[in-house]
């Protein structure tokens, strides 16, 4: 370190952070039992290793196969279903929440009860957002039992919100003149929606939807592990009875399906700006 | 044209989606059900605040984020090591992305679910789950702003014949480094959601009280975690939010 050039005029502030940052992680590793040498001991690497060889081959026999495609198809299904009637929810919230939509905001400022109600509309979306879809799965499961209609309905509710405060943002974050001229012309709310706000902003919510499936697909997934059904059940099954060659061929499946996802997703997008 | 084929595929994937399920509305929408469900939910009121059960939540609320907050971290380690030759013009580029790709496409609760066999129940298992899924996300986006830094600090050093570390530590790192801060800091707000469902399968924190005290029909119990559950995203929230503020001050 004699060489001036070579020499780090910060080194000691560096060290410091370093150090700092290294006391600050200690607490967090000991409160997530972070103990990497419990992954290579005798007894876990029999377990782990029996289970990754039996990784190959991955198990692709007629039978299991259907099986696999009827349960990605339910996967999908599921997601389809579930962002359709979480649509049909966001539609009425957006349009409740949307202040480009008040009448009384026309003249001046947004009346006192109007103004209310929009707040609470846009509540409800972030309390049916803010609640995982998971947890939405295991009240429905206790509710409907095991199945689809658990799951279904928590993407449903989940992705309700979600929509819903999106859409009212992306109508917000447009041009309101066209849809106030409108109302100024004694056009109902709906027709204003209807004429200015939707042609102006559709490609944008239409991708934004189509963005929110491909998301729908992956939690769909999620939700078999709770019992909703499709390929997360059936791979908590097989990982639950150690059934690598099962596990890894259902793994293969799923990345396909969502790379699938993802380049129709991109296409629409594209095709639709 | 294209516009009418592309609403009939559409309309027809969800007609054929509702008609292969076979969805119960009538077992939901039953008098049946419904009551059975007014039930559960009015069951929730009043959540349980006793400081026995407190003193079980918190520790639980702690690991969760401790999990949320070391995965992320473990993740930007990581995914800087991935990102560095999926960010090259080389052979690691191929190799580097699809990785990545693989890594992120897998949600975090199917890792966990893997990992708990490799590492048994527990946060330890959580925490690797988030760090593999959030490694592929941050990773790609890492390898996105590295390979659009601006180039004039890293040439400038490369022609006063600087090695590949020094130009990486001391020109491209430094440039990028407040927007690989502020994608960690995102991506934490993310993974304290992940985290606190991520016990559902046995990986530990406030999940695994929810799916135990829910499992047994304790519902003020589980109404608390659900509680802290909120609580604990809009902490950490408003903590990224705070950070990310200050960091681009």
């Amino acid at each position: 370190m004699s060489d001036p050039r070579l020499h780090d005029p910060a080194w000691l502030r560096r060290l410091f952070w370093a150090l700092a940052a290294l006391l600050l992680c200690w607490p967090l590793l000991q409160a997530t039992e972070f103990r990497p040498a419990s992954l290579v001991d005798a007894q876990a690497l029999r377990v782990s290793g029996g289970f990754l060889a039996s990784f190959v081959p991955p198990r692709s026999d007629a039978e299991f196969l259907r099986q696999l495609a009827q349960d990605s198809w339910r996967t999908v299904a599921m997601a389809t279903a579930g962002l359709t009637l979480g649509f049909v929810i966001a539609l009425p919230l957006a349009l409740g929440a949307v202040a480009s939509l008040s009448i009384s905001a026309l003249s001046g400022r947004m009346g006192r009860g109007a103004a209310l109600l929009r707040q609470l509309v846009r509540a409800v979306a972030i309390v049916l957002r803010s609640v995982p879809e998971l947890v939405w799965a295991l009240v429905f499961v206790r509710v409907v039992g095991l199945g689809p209609t658990a799951g279904v309905l928590a993407i449903a509710l989940t992705y309700g919100g979600m929509l819903g405060k999106v859409y009212a943002d992306i109508l917000e974050s447009g041009d309101a003149t066209p849809a106030q001229a409108l109302l100024r012309q004694g056009a109902g709310r709906l027709q204003a929606f209807f004429y200015a706000l939707l042609p102006a902003q559709a490609a944008e919510l239409a991708s934004y939807t189509v963005y929110r499936w491909e998301c729908a697909i992956r939690s769909s997934v999620v939700l078999g592990f709770v019992g909703a059904g499709g390929l997360g059940q059936a791979m908590d099954s097989s990982m639950k009875m150690f059934n690598g060659g099962e596990v890894v061929s259902m793994l293969l499946v799923f990345m396909l399906l969502v790379a699938l996802a993802d380049r129709l997703s991109r296409w629409l997008r594209e095709a639709l700006s | 044209m294209k516009l009418r084929a592309l609403l009939l595929g559409l309309a027809a994937l969800i007609v054929a989606s509702f008609w292969s399920l076979d969805l119960q509305w009538v077992v939901f929408f039953s008098a049946a059900a419904l009551a059975s469900m007014g039930r559960f939910v009015a069951e929730f009121w009043p959540p349980d605040a006793s400081p026995v059960f407190l003193a079980r939540l918190l520790p639980a609320a702690w690991e969760t984020l401790a999990m949320s907050a070391l995965g992320t971290l473990l993740a930007a380690g990581l995914g800087l090591l991935i990102a560095l030759p999926a960010a090259s013009a080389g052979l690691g580029r191929g190799a580097g992305r699809s990785l990545l790709n693989a890594l992120r496409s897998i949600p975090e609760l199917v890792w966990a679910a893997l990992l708990i066999i490799l590492a048994g129940l527990g946060p330890f298992a959580g925490t690797l789950a988030l760090a593999v899924h959030t490694a592929g996300v941050l990773g790609r986006l890492f390898a996105d702003a590295l390979e659009n830094a601006p180039p004039l600090a890293a040439a400038t050093l490369r022609q006063q014949g600087a090695g590949a570390v020094q130009v990486f530590a001391y020109a491209t790192l430094p440039t990028v480094l407040p927007q690989l801060l502020s994608y960690t800091l995102y991506r934490w707000e993310n993974n304290i959601r992940a985290a606190a469902v991520l016990g559902v399968v046995g990986a530990g924190g406030l999940g695994q009280l929810l799916a135990f005290h829910m499992g047994l029909f304790h519902m003020n119990k589980t109404a608390s975690v659900l509680l802290a559950m909120l609580l604990l995203v809009a902490l950490v929230d408003g903590l990224s939010v705070w950070m990310r503020r200050a960091l681009t001050r």
